[in-house]
Formats: C-alpha cells, structure tokens, sequence
C-alpha cells in the first residue's frame, strides 16, 4: 500500500526524491529540503494519500555525514490506515544553515515538534509563528541532543548553594555513587571536556 | 494576681489520669512542631504517583500530623520535594522555598530529589541540596510508602530534639543480617570497623 | 457637609477593561503535572493563553544514547510513570521489531495482561485525579485503593510498585508466578466494583456533570490536526485504537469493543476512560484463559536472552555470553524502525536508529501526550477560567512523557 505512495511521489515529483528505503515494513522517502513542504501538502490533500495525521516529526544528528541532520516525519493516513516516513536532509557540517519550511500550515501537530527539534538540535523552520524553545529554558545555550553537546553539561539557572563541598553533601558519603563509568557511543562526537564541567 | 492561683491544690500520683509534666517551652514547642507538619508538597515526576499512593487511607501519613497540605508557601512548614527537580525548575523550587517562613524544613522524596538518581545529565540538578538546605532524604525510585513514613517520623524524631543535620532513611533491615537468605558480606565499608580494631 | 453616597444608577461605572495576566504554574495545585500556563483574562474568559512544558525536561532521549539497550528500560519506566509496563512493551517490540524476532505466545498473553493491567492503573488515576479537582474526593480514593491493588500485583509479579523495569528485549524478565492468574482474576474483579460504585457517585452528581459537560470540546478536524490519539482522539468519535486498526501481539484475537464519544467534550473524555476500564478487563479475561501455563517466555535466542544463572555459573560459554550481553550489550542489526503500540494516552511510537553496535544510536519517543498537550491551548482558548481544570484533567498529561 505503502509502496504505491513512494510511486505516486516519484510521479508527481520527479525531483523531490533523493532516495527510497523500505526496511521492515516501514516505507521511507528522503525528499529535497526544497521540496520539503509542497509534497506534504500534495500527501495531505491528495485523495490518494490522505496522510492527514502528522504523527510525529524528530531530527537525527548525524555529525559525520553532510548534511548533518535528518528530520524525520512520521505520517499516518486515518481514512486509509497507511504509513509513510519522510526525510529531508539539512545542517552543513558545524549544524549551521539547517533550515527547512515548516508544516506548521499542513497540521497543527507540527508546531510543538517543530519547536522541539529547533530545541533540541538546532534546526529552524522557515515561517513558524513561534519558533522559541520548549523543552529547555531560553537562556539555554547550544542543542542537548547533538551528539556534540557533552551530556553532563549543565547551565543552572539559579547558583549552586554556597557551602564546601557542594558535591557531596552529607550524609552521603565518599564511597556512595556509581562504580562503572557510562558507556558512550563510539561513534558520536563526543568529547569529554578537559576542564571540569562547570558546576557553581 | 493572688486570685487567679487557686488553693486547692493535690498531689497526684502517676498513672491516674490527671496530672503534670514538666518540660522545657522549646522541648514542648518542638513536641507541637512535630506533630502538625503542615506541608507543602512540590510534585514534579513519578514519585508524586506514590505520594498519591502515602497519603491514599491505606498507608494514610494524616496519622502522623501531616495531614494538612497548603499550596502557599506562606502557610506551611515542611516542603516535600517529591521528584525529578530540573534546572528549569531549580528557581521556582527556591523562590518557594525562600516564601516559606521559618521554622521550616526540607524532605527529599525519591533518590532524583535526593542526589538526581540515574539522570546524571544537563537538565537535571543533582539533588535538591545543591539549592536549598535538605533535611531528610528518602531514597528510592520511588520510595516505598513504608520508607516515606519512616522518613516523616525520622524528620519528627529530628524536630524533637532540634537536630538539623541531615538524615537518609535507612532500610530498617540489612538483607546481610538475614540468615535465612544465606549472603556474606564480603567486605564492610571502613567506616563500620570497630575502632580498636589492630590496622 | 454632603451625603457621600452615589447614585448608581447615574454615576459611570468604569470597569477595568485591559486584559489581565495570570500565571498558572508551574508548581500550582490543580495542575497535577509541571505545567505552566500564562492567560490573558478578560473578566474570567480566557483570551489568549501560552502554555509552557519542559519543566520535566530529564534528557531521556540523551540518556539513552549513554547506554546499552537493556538500559534504556529503566527510563522508558519513567516515561509514562503512570502505565510504566505499556512504554516496557513498547520499547521492547520496538527492538525486537529492528531485531526481527517474536516473542513466544505465553509471552505475549503476558505482556497484554500486565500492559492492560497498567492501563487500567492510568485510566484510574486519570478519572480519579480529575474527579478530586473538581471537587470529588471519595471517587479519587476509591480509584486510587483500586490502583493499590493492580500495584500490590505487579509487585508480586515484577518486584516494583511502580517502576517495573520488567519488560526485556526477547521476552519479560521472568516467567509469570504461579498465582497469577487467581490474582488477576480477583484484581479486575474488584476494580470492576470499584468502576461501578464511582459510575454510581459522580454520575448522577449535577455539580460534576455540569462542570464537564459541554466543556473543553474540540473538533474532529483539529484533534485529527494536532495528532490526538488515545481517549482524548476517541472522545472526539473517531475509532481509532492501534490495538483494533494495526492489532499487534494477540489483540487481533481477542474481542473487545472501542468506547468513542460523541460530544468530544471533557466528560466524553472521562466516559472514554470508564469504559476502556471496563474492556481491558474483558481483554484480561480473555487472555487469561488462552495463555499457557508453560513454555517458554523468552525468545530461544543466545544473543538477545540471558543464559540462565546455572549456566552462568558453571560453564564458559555461558559465561561469556553472560558477560558480552551485559558489559557489550545486545546487538541490534543497523537500521531505523518506527514502532507503535497503544499507550495510556494514544499512540506510544518508538523511532529506533541502529548501527548495530551495542548502545542505541537515537531512540526517539512520540509521546502521546506531548501532542495532546500541545492542543491544550486551543481547548482553553475562550473558555472561562474554571474550566481550566477540568480540561486540562482530562487530557491526562503526564508530565514525564511530554517533557521526558
């Protein structure tokens, strides 16, 4: 069923598709950013896609490629009861200059996830009335979930108590906490800053 | 003023029913202080399910004095911090804190509160007590309501005796010290060698 | 000296006409859950309003690229900390998805007991909770010693309250005990009763129908719009339940109805919920009688499952195996997969990116309520500000999944 969506676009728009994967059931197609926008309305509004649930929409960073993020849409067609996934691949390799049209328009889920991504990983989109952060406060500075942002980096908003000893208070003790350190992935560019984290 | 003493007076003998204590007015202050907690109780995350669950009637902290919650700070005067406190968060849970009038104290429900648990990452305050001082910790994820009443009669015990340094509940058993489950502890912390113990 | 009384009726009453704002949480106590809202009143209709979520922003998503897979069950628990079992499953029919492997029948009985069980733990904490802001407290202990109950059960069966940890890639952390199923069957019997007495306590209460009815209604084009599942999709009429349009694990087996709603309105949403209490119990039932009393629960897989303890202990190979699974992780085959199961609140989608090495390289949740939530503006939008309550209870926001 699905598959007959991936031919339809690549009907319709001979020079959106980028390329089509299919694995594990799940029908895939990576669009070009410019066309980003106008095949979701062709997806939503024509009689034979009728995707009119914008499900989810996410980015994925990936630092070693260029462009370096994904942003992922997850559509679902209620009438008909198919799915589709499709990319657009954005972000030059510093993750500058990633920007995409918004679907804002297309369906109202897309405000809020839009406005994730933009917090999460740095992509704007072109046209959202309200492109602020959500999920971290505004004085937050870089995008958490790029895999260079080193995951202990912490930005309090309010200083940390002024008492010695600040991060081991009693009663805990010396010895308590975790034994192993965390597994990272090799594959991020993740590096452990030589300072310590800044911690007031 | 000679009136208002009346003349009649007996020796009582313990037991009876009727009688005195003597106690110093702070000790007496302290005994009232304990048993009418009125709470503030700041639910962010998880362990605000089983706070429902303690103050549900089946494990009923009311029993305690504690039973009064008052969403303004102004009016209580112990503050449970019950869950993940971030640090979008972090303000608001000290402005409440700073509302609050004194005498007060702090009960960190729930090891995020405590130490911030398992997330050891950029949004999350490692602990409450890194901005505000922490009476009391429950640790847990989430606690067990049976530990949450320990930690409420631990803070009570505290109150009493006028003790502000802080406290982690501890489990009442150690699975160690049971025999029945056959385990050997195979090394004791130092701190828990007897001192004259031979080094 | 003259009267200082004024006529009234001729004097020129100025009432203040600038919109006012009002700030409601994010520590406030009728917002169960870290929300803040920002409303611009006139008299006590909402105007604008700005609702604000993060406040429980954990960095899940973060954490679970620092980790094995197996690791990562332990916040999936946290998402949704209200039905922990049902975000289990679903991370874990996610891997298994990418993995290509099923679970064992037995498993998979199991897995929708213990998933509808946690359901009925959300909706009873839902309705309650929305029962005790407005007003209703007896409901809401009610529902809450019914909740005690499920949780007495998954405790003996998992070993937590609350975070369960239970669900594994392959199958369940253990095999179900032997009283099992005479537990369950006494559990959703008394919820039943429980579900009936507080039918009979606010059903016929003019005061908390009157404050739900005709309250908060939103339409079918914008809950379609906003990417609504779960009850507050069904309450607006539309069928849509993952477990009857894409039945996963046995649901396409077993019969039960799909409660939808009519008006869309908040007490659709309440009656949604009583009545997905009454069909999980139907479901449990069913289950309960095809689920077998023996077999296995795990996948026979050695690079998925834990060798059993014994073998651990005494031979090499199972030693090993042991220790790559828990030290390496498990390895899931390079590739990407969007799985979706049924939640407490809708829709619960695992996106999944592999590359085939032992720790998740982006696991992406769809938090049901994140999108629920984001709706949240355009129900209270002109709405009177009591009714802030009562909508925002019954989209049921838990502020782990939306903010995770």
């Amino acid at each position: 069923m699905a598959k007959a969506l991936v031919d339809l676009i690549a009907r319709t728009f001979p020079d959106a598709i980028v390329e089509t994967s299919a694995q594990h059931g799940d029908e895939t197609v990576v669009l070009t950013p410019d066309s980003w926008k106008s095949v979701a309305r062709f997806l939503r509004d024509d009689p034979r896609a009728r995707l009119d649930m914008l499900m989810d929409l996410t980015a994925v960073d990936y630092p070693d490629r260029e462009p370096r993020f994904e942003v992922v849409v997850h559509l679902y067609s209620l009438t008909k009861g198919h799915r589709l996934r499709i990319k657009a691949r954005v972000g030059d390799a510093e993750g500058e200059n990633a920007e995409l049209d918004t679907l804002t328009e297309l369906w109202a889920s897309a405000n809020w996830a839009e406005r994730e991504a933009y917090d999460m990983f740095g992509v704007s989109f072109r046209g959202h009335p309200d492109l602020r952060r959500i999920l971290t406060y505004p004085e937050f500075e870089g995008h958490a979930l790029r895999k260079d942002y080193p995951a202990e980096r912490i930005q309090p908003l309010v200083p940390y108590r002024d008492v010695p000893n600040i991060e081991k208070l009693a009663p805990f003790g010396r010895d308590e906490g975790m034994p192993f350190g965390r597994q990272t992935h090799a594959h991020g560019r993740l590096e452990i800053p030589s300072d310590e984290p800044e911690s007031l | 003023m000679g009136d208002l003493i009346s003349n009649n007076s007996e020796i009582v003998t313990p037991g009876d029913g009727q009688g005195f204590a003597t106690t110093r007015l702070a000790d007496m202050l302290a005994w009232a202080q304990k048993y009418s907690l009125f709470m503030y109780p700041f639910v962010t995350a998880c362990c605000g399910m089983e706070f429902m669950a303690v103050s549900s009637p089946r494990y009923d902290f009311s029993r305690f004095g504690s039973e009064a919650p008052r969403f303004s700070p102004r009016q209580s005067d112990l503050l449970w911090v019950v869950g993940t406190i971030v640090q979008r968060q972090a303000p608001i849970l000290r402005r409440i804190y700073e509302q609050m009038a004194e005498p007060k104290w702090v009960l960190a429900f729930g090891t995020c509160a405590s130490c911030g648990g398992f997330y050891d990452n950029y949004a999350t305050v490692a602990g409450i007590d890194k901005i505000i001082p922490c009476d009391v910790y429950v640790p847990g994820c989430p606690p067990r309501p049976e530990a949450v009443l320990d930690g409420l009669m631990l803070l009570q015990d505290k109150i009493q005796k006028g003790d502000r340094r802080p406290a982690v509940v501890k489990p009442r058993h150690d699975p160690v010290d049971d025999p029945g489950l056959g385990l050997v502890q195979v090394r004791r912390s130092r701190s828990s060698r007897p001192s004259n113990a031979p080094t | 000296m003259e009267a200082l009384d004024q006529d009234l009726d001729d004097a020129e009453l100025e009432v203040a006409s600038e919109p006012m704002l009002l700030n409601v949480g994010p520590a406030h106590p009728a917002m169960h859950g870290t929300v803040r809202i920002v409303m611009e009143l006139s008299g006590e209709s909402i105007e604008r309003c700005d609702v604000q979520v993060g406040y429980l922003h954990r960095g899940f998503e973060k954490m679970c690229e620092r980790g094995t897979w197996t690791q990562v069950f332990p916040y999936v628990d946290r998402l949704n900390y209200v039905s922990p079992m049902l975000n289990n499953v679903g991370f874990a029919m996610a891997c298994e998805k990418l993995l290509g492997v099923t679970v064992p029948d037995r498993c998979q009985y199991y897995r929708m007991i213990l998933g509808e069980l946690a359901r009925m733990s959300d909706h009873l904490t839902c309705d309650g909770a929305m029962a005790m802001e407005l007003g209703a407290f007896t409901p809401f202990l009610w529902m809450i010693k019914g909740r005690e109950m499920i949780w007495d059960l998954m405790e003996e069966e998992t070993g937590a309250r609350l975070t369960h940890s239970f669900g594994r890639v392959g199958g369940m952390a253990q095999p179900p005990t032997d009283g099992f199923k005479e537990n369950v069957k006494a559990v959703t019997k008394q919820i039943l009763h429980i579900i009936e007495e507080v039918e009979r306590l606010l059903l016929g209460n003019r005061i908390f129908l009157d404050r739900l009815e005709n309250v908060g209604i939103v339409s079918q084009e914008d809950a379609i719009s906003l990417g609504w599942t779960g009850p507050c999709l069904r309450a607006t009429g539309i069928p849509y339940d993952i477990r009857k349009s894409h039945p996963y694990m046995k649901y396409g087996e077993v019969d039960f109805d799909v409660p939808v709603g009519s008006a869309s309105d908040c007490f659709d949403r309440f009656m949604v919920r009583i009545e997905e209490l009454k069909q999980s119990s139907r479901i449990i039932d069913q289950c309960l009688e095809r689920m077998p009393d023996s077999g296995p629960v795990n996948v026979d897989d050695p690079r998925v499952i834990l060798p059993p303890k014994e073998d651990v202990y005494t031979t090499i190979e199972g030693t090993i195996q042991h220790f790559k699974i828990v030290m390496e992780g498990l390895k899931i085959p390079a590739g990407e997969v969007y799985s979706y199961t049924e939640g407490g609140n809708g829709e619960l989608g695992f996106y999944i990116v592999s590359d085939g090495s032992g720790t998740p390289y982006r696991v992406r949740i769809r938090p049901p309520c994140y999108y629920i939530t984001g709706g949240l503006e355009r129900v209270i939008t002109g709405q009177m500000m009591a009714d802030v309550v009562p909508c925002f209870g019954s989209l049921n926001m838990i502020g782990g999944e939306c903010d995770r």
